[in-house]
């Protein structure tokens, strides 16, 4: 739990001020993005990764594929499993133990954007109706906290699924040394989170910011132009209006950010 | 397999809705104020076959002591299935899901409290869905609403909230089990309706913008519906006639 300081406050009371005057600490503009960078496959031994830098915040998603069995109601369906932890070495915030349930949060929204935009086709990951599927298990792991983090995650989740191969299975054992084809994708799902501070909304939140904000939306968006998930964080209301413009800026920014992914 | 899917989506789509409702119309809502003795506060709030009890303690001093917040109460929600409210028994203990659904309820009710009316104090709401049918988060955030007005906590407003979604062509109401199945996006919503503020938004889905924009405005209208009835149901908790009561 985050305790207010007075230090806290005056900040807040400044970044108040510089976004009201259209501009940030760092310099930026209330739409713009810190500095992205995305690498392809830092793991070789995940079937698919991606490392994201979003200005000082970083992510590394891994893929990991076995086999398991399929959920009753969908015998012919891949299965995935997202999971996150915010690992210690990240940020004077994060402790051992079980994921709590920031960490849950980003993990679920990141699930849900990508599972109800259908973004992997997972009736082709079938090996034996009702038997046997693919299991695709997503991990983020958070390497630094500098804010924003479910965006970055978002990015590097989409990008590490565009990577993975399936290994090679033969019925009993899988050879995690060769791997075969791409996993089937049928779209890219990118989140954009809006915050609101005072009046005034924007994106991609440093720490200090995210400090600062009581309300963010998260709205994930696909090539068409659909929302597939949102989720409001925060415990400051927000108006329809409100609503209505984050909509509109995620989509664009989601475009913007979908050109980056390889 | 897909096949058979489809054509049940159409026939679902055909029929409207399942229980003749119109895509604005509510389930069977009944809202019960104190209903727990033992509680602060306390409500039931039942939508057809989806049912949740929520009891609220404090304000109360905090402990431990380092948790204290000097400035204000801090809110705490547990929100919990029983195990025989939904076909397949639900595991006791929180799960992923359920550890999520009481951080969006908390920050749900939270901005309708007056914490900084009790610093150093704790506010528990706890949430108990004893039968679930689809909107089970949005049920016992108007339960606990109502039950923190009958715990004397100052607030706001009350808060209410339901689900909209589109099916075909209509934008409906408080989706049914069967309904969120062949939804095209499931759309929960928390909201103020003194302040017209949103306090939950969370969907589930594929859907374009100008269509979110009507789903939640469809859910805007519900919330206004269970509103009144909340309003009504601590009215009858307290309306004067002691002389039954005690």
């Amino acid at each position: 739990m985050i305790r207010r300081n007075s230090m806290m406050l005056i900040q807040e009371q400044y970044i108040r001020k510089l976004l009201s005057e259209g501009t940030r600490l760092d310099g930026r503009n209330p739409l713009e993005f810190r500095k992205i960078e995305i690498e392809s496959n830092p793991i070789y031994k995940a079937e698919g990764s991606a490392r994201v830098r979003m200005g000082d915040t970083e992510i590394i998603a891994g893929v990991k594929m076995s086999v398991g069995t399929p959920f009753p109601d969908k015998p012919d369906e891949g299965v995935l499993i997202v999971g996150a932890e915010f690992s210690p070495i990240a940020s004077p915030e994060f402790e051992t133990g079980p994921p709590k349930e920031d960490a849950i949060e980003l993990a679920r929204v990141v699930d849900r954007g990508i599972r109800e935009s259908k973004a992997i086709a997972t009736e082709k990951l079938c090996i034996e109706e009702g038997e046997k599927v693919w299991v695709i298990n997503l991990d983020i792991h958070i390497l630094n906290h500098s804010g924003n983090l479910i965006d970055a995650a978002g990015l590097a989740a989409i990008q590490a699924l565009l990577n993975t191969k399936i290994p090679e299975y033969d019925g009993e054992r899988i050879n995690y040394e060769k791997r075969k084809g791409k996993l089937p994708m049928n779209s890219k799902p990118v989140p954009v989170s809006v915050a609101k501070i005072g009046n005034n909304l924007f994106v991609d939140p440093n720490l200090e910011e995210e400090k600062a904000i009581e309300t963010i939306l998260t709205v994930t968006t696909n090539e068409k132009g659909n929302v597939c998930a949102l989720q409001k964080r925060g415990v400051e209301p927000l108006l329809l209006e409100d609503i209505e413009k984050a909509l509109e800026i995620s989509v664009n920014k989601g475009n913007e950010l979908r050109k980056l992914l390889k | 397999m897909l096949g058979r899917k489809a054509s049940r989506k159409e026939e679902m789509i055909r029929m409207k809705r399942k229980d003749n409702r119109k895509p604005d119309e509510l389930r069977p809502l009944v809202i019960k104020a104190g209903v727990i003795k033992e509680a602060d506060g306390s409500a039931l709030v039942s939508l057809g076959k989806t049912t949740a009890i929520a009891a609220v303690y404090g304000p109360r001093t905090t402990f431990p002591r380092f948790m204290q917040q000097s400035n204000r109460a801090i809110v705490k929600t547990y929100y919990s299935m029983v195990p025989f409210s939904t076909d397949e028994r639900v595991r006791p203990g929180p799960s992923r899901r359920s550890q999520e659904i009481s951080k969006v309820t908390r920050e749900a009710l939270e901005p309708a409290i007056f914490v900084e009316e009790f610093p150093n104090s704790s506010i528990e709401i706890y949430i108990d869905v004893i039968e679930a049918d689809a909107g089970t988060r949005t049920a016992g955030i108007n339960a606990a609403s109502v039950a923190l007005a009958d715990a004397g906590i100052p607030m706001r407003d009350l808060v209410a909230a339901v689900a909209a979604g589109k099916i075909g062509k209509d934008f409906v109401l408080d989706l049914e089990g069967k309904e969120e199945e062949v939804t095209a996006c499931d759309l929960p919503i928390a909201y103020m309706p003194r302040t017209k503020q949103i306090t939950l938004l969370q969907m589930d889905g594929e859907l374009p913008p100008k269509d979110v924009k009507k789903v939640i405005e469809t859910a805007i209208k519900g919330c206004e519906t269970i509103y009144e009835k909340q309003k009504e149901a601590l009215r009858k908790r307290w309306e004067l006639n002691h002389d039954k009561e005690e």
